[in-house]
């Protein structure tokens, strides 16, 4: 059995075992730990590449870009730039002397080829050591070529991937208010925090339209520079996927005066609350009747089928891993509405608040667990004995090893999520791995099935606070 | 068919006209080093640098092999890229140690490392000084900065270090050793296969057939089963000969020449054996090495093999095909397409290896004008290239899939990664029976384009 590092122990909790609860989180990973983190760039990348009508640079040795060729099912319904990898692939030479030259030559090529609408220069660790001028560089290019070159400090061992949000943001922010001429209506908004995977901007705006809001931008869903220049024109911001957004929005607020909201698009009740959030906030008769138009005929519509799932599904446990807090939220809720119990919570990113708003909505003997790793991953779900886990690539094949039926909820994934037809996928995607006949063959499963609740995962979770 | 006679244009090899590196055709060092260290029996690979590196790296191979792959990181924060990481890579053994209780460490560096000079050899002397008297694992260190070299680089240093680290000498055994570089975990399996056939004991290093597409566990395992015992490794030194494969390696130093200079083990350099003529040379030197005849069995592997080139090469004869990836995979298939007449109009790599050129071109048959050899290259520029050259059909790992969908042009899928598909790691690219595999595909996806392309379709080729 494994051990619990006594750095970790203030990570874990199980509701109701301990008398107190008080998460440890944010802060680094233990060295030697296989954390399921990325770092400070992929924080940046993941909220900036969507923008799909910039260039992306990385600055660096040519695996930060390698790596994050394509890494997302992030859609644009236009210029497909984001979806391409550019790399100053430094070598020996330049670590030596500097990179600075070649980064100009890069930058300089690049925007004469491509002809983006901006570019975005990310300095990933390398660059922090050898101490380029990055925003001199940028400044220069921008100048030469007229358009924005903005520098983004996203070297990866300078914080965790939440400082690399927070670079992002500061990039966007350098962008937002710089089209002043832009009519839009006064019920506005944007989209802060969707990133267009498999499409679900498009869900979320296209009810938006139906109420009867104009959206100014979406960031980063779909993304366009000169959305972004005039996003400071909206009259709200509706920030999802508040781990990254937030702080963007709280700038907004105090340079615009945009008042924001922090609402999820995902399950039946928190995308009808999101949209309730933004109707109410317009005190507008024809918007709310509207809004509660769309919600009583969407979920009229999905209703009967998530029915049908909840009937075969119900009764089931559930573990989920995923990289933002507000997700494993929603996530908790929505298995509740199929009668899935969540046995295990934890997320890469979580901060204090959102643990204890997972404690309190979570059952008791849930086990909530911050920056976890394969080890105490896998063996809390044997534990608790899980029929499913909810998570990303990385943890995908640890569920298949045990047995365990998966649903990709991660920025690779190729099926909408959001929304009221988002949850009709989430739902057959969840029923299509849990009653697959290939369980009977895997024998973690087997055993477990026959060995059923002869373990107490109590005992090792109270072990790791002894 | 059609035959190609239109004579294309020369395109100069004038080196990469861009600065940067667009859709790169390779990857980082560490990443070569991890799975080498996968393929040690229980041994965990920690790369000693920043998070993302690990994970990303873990990222990339899981999404081929579809298995967990334990990756550690020294996770370097702002003070140890200040102060070093000394601190940081002692913590992160004493933790790996105590949770995996692992057989072996392999730590590889990262760019962050070796730019801030960190001395792990010294650290790691150290961790031995104070752990004199406790059974600690064997502790292997590869130094792989990635603006060095490319993940083969990783791999092949790594592979070294593991074996300069722990093998050791004594009387001669009539074992064979085996670097295999960078094959899939099917083709690790039929290598042991063939030497197995030819009994001869053999150790291969490493061997990630198990350990990286293994059966389904009844209990979640640390590290997963399989790869080479450490024990054997350290009868390396002992062994009748190595046999490394891939062209590139010769005149280098590599596991098999420090095998050579330390312990007099005789070393045989050849290619990776994909194609009848490289296939050819492999049997001939293990049977040499057994001192015995060809057995029936590959006698008759090769005998299908040239019965199916006959099969099929009218379907093939003249096309264009572009192949990419690392330097030797694309030796090797240069010389398979040569053979069966297709003409491998693009090879290229993305490492900036000097040496390419001059290998691929040793293993074409003479006559042909039109080949575009290129070292450091990337999917742009091969893009670039294919559509002023015309191809019809790609030849390499799922990254081709940009050039497919550009092109729209059929794609084979083979080597590392295989992102997009299921089964990747049980491509069999080697023997006669894996080059049959291969044969087998690039003929039907020529048939099956043709086929779908066809405006009234047909039921025989
Ligand atoms: S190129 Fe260097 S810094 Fe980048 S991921 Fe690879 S090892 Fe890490
Ligand atoms: S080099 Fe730094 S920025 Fe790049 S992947 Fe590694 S940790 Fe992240």
């Amino acid at each position: 059995m494994i051990e619990i590092l006594d750095a970790r122990k203030d990570q874990i909790f199980e509701k109701g075992a301990q008398d107190t609860f008080e998460m440890t989180c944010e802060k680094v990973s233990v060295a030697g730990s296989v954390s399921q983190r990325a770092c400070v760039f992929c924080g940046s990348r993941v909220v900036l590449y969507p923008i799909a009508d910039a260039l992306h640079l990385i600055h660096g040795p040519v695996g930060c870009a390698a790596y994050t060729w394509d890494i997302r099912g992030s859609l644009s319904s236009g210029p497909e730039l984001h979806r391409l990898s550019f790399s100053t692939d430094l070598r020996e030479n330049e670590v030596i002397y500097g990179g600075e030259k070649k980064l100009y030559a890069a930058l300089t090529e690049l925007i004469e080829t491509y002809k983006p609408k901006a570019a975005f220069v990310y300095a990933t660790c390398i660059i922090g050591l050898i101490g380029d001028d990055i925003q001199a560089v940028c400044k220069k290019v921008a100048a030469e070529q007229g358009i924005d070159v903005i520098p983004v400090h996203s070297e990866g061992f300078r914080g965790t991937k939440k400082d690399g949000y927070k670079a992002a943001c500061e990039a966007l922010y350098r962008l937002i208010g710089q089209d002043d001429k832009a009519v839009v209506s006064q019920h506005s908004i944007n989209i802060l925090g969707d990133f267009n995977l498999a499409g679900e901007t498009w869900i979320i705006k296209e009810y938006y339209k139906r109420m009867g809001v104009e959206v100014v931008s979406c960031m980063t869903g779909d993304g366009r520079i000169d959305e972004i220049r005039r996003a400071h024109k909206a009259s709200m911001n509706v920030v999802q996927c508040s781990g990254s957004m937030t702080y963007l929005a709280q700038m907004m607020q105090e340079t615009f005066g945009i008042p924001f909201e922090r609402v999820s698009y995902f399950g039946i009740e928190d995308t009808a609350e999101a949209l309730y959030t933004v109707a109410r906030h317009f005190h507008d008769a024809t918007i709310l009747q509207n809004t509660e138009e769309l919600v009583r005929e969407e979920v009229n519509r999905i209703y009967p089928e998530v029915e049908k799932y909840r009937q075969e599904l119900t009764g089931r446990k559930a573990a989920i891993y995923v990289g933002g807090s507000f997700k494993a939220f929603s996530l908790v809720k929505a298995l509740r509405h199929l009668g899935i119990a969540t046995a295990i919570v934890g997320s890469q990113t979580g901060n204090k608040e959102d643990y204890e708003y997972l404690e309190e909505i979570c059952d008791p003997g849930t086990i909530i667990v911050d920056d976890t790793n394969p080890l105490e991953l896998s063996r809390f779900m044997a534990e608790k004995n899980v029929d499913l886990l909810i998570g990303g690539v990385k943890e995908r094949p640890i569920a298949y090893k045990m047995g365990v039926a998966f649903c990709d909820h991660n920025h690779e994934r190729k099926e909408a999520l959001a929304g009221f037809a988002g949850m009709i996928n989430f739902c057959r995607e969840v029923y299509a791995s849990v009653t697959s006949p290939v369980w009977q063959f895997s024998p973690a499963k087997n055993l477990r099935t026959r060995k059923e609740g002869t373990e107490d995962a109590s005992e090792f979770c109270q072990a790791a606070h002894s | 068919m059609q035959a190609n006679f239109v004579k294309l244009p020369t395109v100069k090899k004038t080196g990469p006209a861009f600065v940067s590196t667009r859709n790169a055709c390779k990857l980082c060092a560490p990443l070569g080093a991890s799975l080498v260290f996968r393929g040690i029996e229980g041994c965990v690979p920690l790369i000693h640098g920043s998070q993302g590196c690990a994970t990303y790296i873990r990222r990339y191979v899981i999404s081929h092999f579809k298995e967990p792959i334990d990756i550690a990181s020294s996770n370097f924060s702002e003070a140890t890229a200040i102060f070093g990481g000394a601190a940081n890579l002692k913590i992160a053994l004493d933790n790996l140690i105590r949770q995996y209780k692992p057989s072996a460490v392999g730590i590889a560096s990262t760019c962050l490392s070796e730019t801030i000079g960190d001395d792990v050899q010294g650290y790691l002397e150290e961790y031995r000084k104070v752990h004199v008297g406790v059974d600690i694992p064997a502790l292997i260190y590869a130094s792989t900065p990635s603006y060095r070299g490319t993940h083969m680089d990783g791999y092949h240093e790594a592979v070294k270090a593991t074996v300069v680290a722990l093998a050791c000498g004594g009387p001669r055994s009539n074992s064979l050793n085996i670097v295999p570089g960078f094959l899939s975990a099917a083709d690790l399996r039929h290598l042991q296969e063939i030497i197995a056939d030819f009994q001869l004991p053999c150790t291969m290093l490493p061997d990630y057939s198990e350990t990286l597409d293994g059966e389904s566990w009844s209990d979640y395992q640390k590290l997963s089963p399989g790869g080479t015992p450490v024990s054997a490794i350290r009868a390396m030194g002992r062994a009748a000969a190595t046999i490394e494969l891939g062209r590139s390696l010769a005149g280098e130093e590599t596991a098999a020449s420090c095998l050579t200079e330390a312990f007099g083990v005789k070393r045989v350099t050849l290619g990776i054996p994909i194609g009848i003529r490289e296939t050819d040379l492999f049997f001939s030197a293990v049977q040499e090495i057994a001192g015995c005849e060809l057995p029936q069995k590959y006698a008759k592997q090769r005998g299908r093999l040239v019965d199916a080139y006959i099969d099929g090469h009218k379907t093939i004869s003249g096309k264009r095909a572009v192949i990419y990836g690392e330097a030797d995979f694309v030796a090797s298939m240069a010389s398979f397409l040569d053979e069966i007449g297709i003409v491998p109009s693009l090879c290229a790599t993305g490492a900036p290896t000097k040496k390419f050129q001059e290998i691929v071109s040793s293993l074409l048959s003479a006559g042909h004008k039109d080949i575009i050899i290129r070292e450091d290259a990337d999917f742009e520029d091969m893009l670039d290239i294919c559509s002023k050259i015309g191809v019809d059909i790609i030849i390499g790992n799922s990254k081709g899939y940009y050039l497919a969908k550009n092109l729209n042009l059929p794609l084979v899928r083979a080597g590392f990664p295989v992102h997009d598909r299921i089964g990747g790691q049980r491509i069999l690219h080697v023997g006669y029976e894996g080059t049959q595999q291969l044969f087998d595909r690039i003929v039907n996806a020529l048939i099956e384009y043709k086929q779908i392309n066809s405006p009234v379709g047909y039921s025989y080729i």
